[in-house]
């Protein structure tokens, strides 16, 4: 069952078009890894088909009852982020802002599916704790589950292991893996880890 | 001392002081989370300066009640400032900085060619500093204030989710269908009130300590949003509720007492995050 259709996407800044004639569709339950040199788009690419940038010309197509609702989106961490004061929990529930519309706070099925997603990420015993004194992996695992309550069919990653150490990144690709086969989440994730992209994907594609 | 201040408490003057300076310090301190995390300090800054401006013209104009248009012209450059962020032409904090310096340059100018009074220093630096115009506020700046300030804090209350979840990742916010644009709008408009109510506490140049520092003091020692925002606007409305009755009872002036006060606070829970490591309230 194909989710995402794009179709002669040009991809860039301004007058600099940095993606060319890019076709390429995703299937249910399917992972693609997104290679490439930097500055050659991976991230344009994906902001794209979130729906955060428009293509130079070309389009993203969602079929088959498939919306763009359904992506979870875990980005980059910023600088700013690793000195933010936050806990565990309510970095989680800020997941289903999205689908919260003008409903002030959260609600009790909100709550208990963030303490799933939460316990799936192994990190339910931190949800008190915060954010900026965590180890690289457990708040990559905090976003992970954050992306699960915004979305539970495809996870969007970008770069999901950038500065993490051999362990913590092995237990990251593990994560992603068991979310693919057992959850059957399709994944399309960038990734510089050529050991990675050819141990765990399906599709590549590089940019 | 009481009695000293109980003597005082006798003029509404006083009245109006003690309750405008608490309201402003509670919605200053609710932003000041959220403008120190998002890296808009600088825009703070910025909108007391275009207050400042408008206010020198609103003067010139010789309008006597000048909140009105000093709030509607702070609300457009809020708006235009936050525009302006997102035009890669002219980075945030350049276009920022701009305005800031634009307006406080036009707003003196104005002042010095037009003003009818003699006494030109000593008018700029009330407006600048705010020393003397708390304690002359009309009973219609008081509701003025209450109402603004009301609407503010509720306002932050019903978007309290969203406003963190905008703060901490614009990004994926967006991608998960909230309206993120909306929101930093909603922000910046939030800010420009605040910024004018503010400017007749501490006047337009020591505006920005009142937002920043309580929510820096409260960042040493919190470790949750929830608590850090709590503990910043109690602490705001503390320091400036002290502020305001040592500068009355020691003649001292208003937004310079109150941001020592600020300052003292800020060190103290310095102290305290270095002593104790920090702690989690859960």
């Amino acid at each position: 069952m194909t989710q995402i259709k794009c179709k002669n996407l040009y991809l860039g800044y301004g007058n600099n078009i940095v993606v060319k004639d890019l076709s390429f569709s995703v299937s249910a339950g399917e992972y693609v890894c997104v290679t490439g040199s930097n500055g050659s788009g991976k991230s344009t690419l994906i902001k794209t088909i979130l729906g955060l940038k428009s293509p130079i010309s070309g389009r993203v197509e969602f079929c088959e009852g498939f919306t763009k609702n359904q992506i979870g989106y875990l980005p980059q961490q910023t600088d700013f982020q690793k000195d933010f004061p936050a806990s565990v929990r309510e970095i989680v529930l800020s997941g289903f802002q999205g689908k919260c519309g003008f409903r002030p706070y959260y609600n009790k099925t909100e709550k208990d599916f963030a303490k799933q997603a939460m316990s799936k990420m192994n990190i339910l015993a931190l949800s008190k704790k915060c954010y900026r004194e965590l180890s690289g992996g457990q708040q990559q695992r905090v976003l992970l589950a954050r992306a699960l309550c915004a979305a539970g069919k495809m996870l969007i990653l970008d770069e999901p292991v950038s500065g993490l150490d051999p362990v913590a990144s092995s237990e990251m690709y593990n994560v992603i893996n068991d979310l693919n086969k057992n959850d059957r989440v399709t994944i399309i994730m960038i990734s510089h880890d050529i050991e990675a992209v050819k141990k765990y994907s399906d599709k590549i594609i590089n940019l | 001392m009481i009695e000293k201040f109980l003597m005082y408490w006798e003029f509404p003057f006083v009245r109006y002081a003690l309750i405008v300076g608490v309201l402003i310090a509670i919605c200053s301190s609710l932003l000041g989370v959220t403008l120190v995390l998002k890296r808009f300090s600088f825009i703070g800054d910025g909108l007391s300066h275009v207050a400042f401006g408008a206010m020198a013209v609103a003067s010139v104009l010789k309008i006597t009640n000048n909140m009105p248009l000093v709030l509607v012209i702070t609300v457009i450059c809020a708006v235009l400032l936050l525009r302006t962020g997102k035009n890669s032409t002219i980075k945030g904090d350049a276009a920022v900085a701009m305005i800031s310096v634009s307006s406080l340059a036009i707003g003196y100018l104005l002042m010095n060619i037009f003003s009818s009074s003699s006494n030109l220093s000593g008018d700029v630096c009330t407006t600048l500093f705010g020393s003397v115009s708390i304690l002359t506020l009309s009973i219609n700046d008081v509701w003025l204030s209450v109402i603004l300030s009301l609407t503010v804090v509720i306002v932050f209350m019903f978007f309290y989710n969203k406003i963190f979840a905008v703060t901490f990742d614009e990004d994926f916010a967006k991608s998960s269908g909230v309206n993120a644009e909306a929101y930093n709008l909603l922000i910046a408009v939030i800010v420009a009130v605040v910024i004018v109510l503010a400017m007749n506490l501490v006047g337009s140049l020591l505006i920005s300590a009142l937002v920043i520092f309580p929510a820096l003091s409260a960042m040493r020692v919190f470790k949750n949003f929830k608590s850090v925002t709590i503990c910043s606007v109690i602490l705001s409305a503390t320091c400036a509720l002290i502020g305001i009755i040592i500068s009355v009872l020691s003649g001292t002036p208003v937004g310079s007492t109150i941001v020592a006060a600020d300052m003292t606070a800020f060190v103290i829970f310095f102290m305290i995050e270095k002593i104790s490591g920090g702690f989690v309230r859960p």
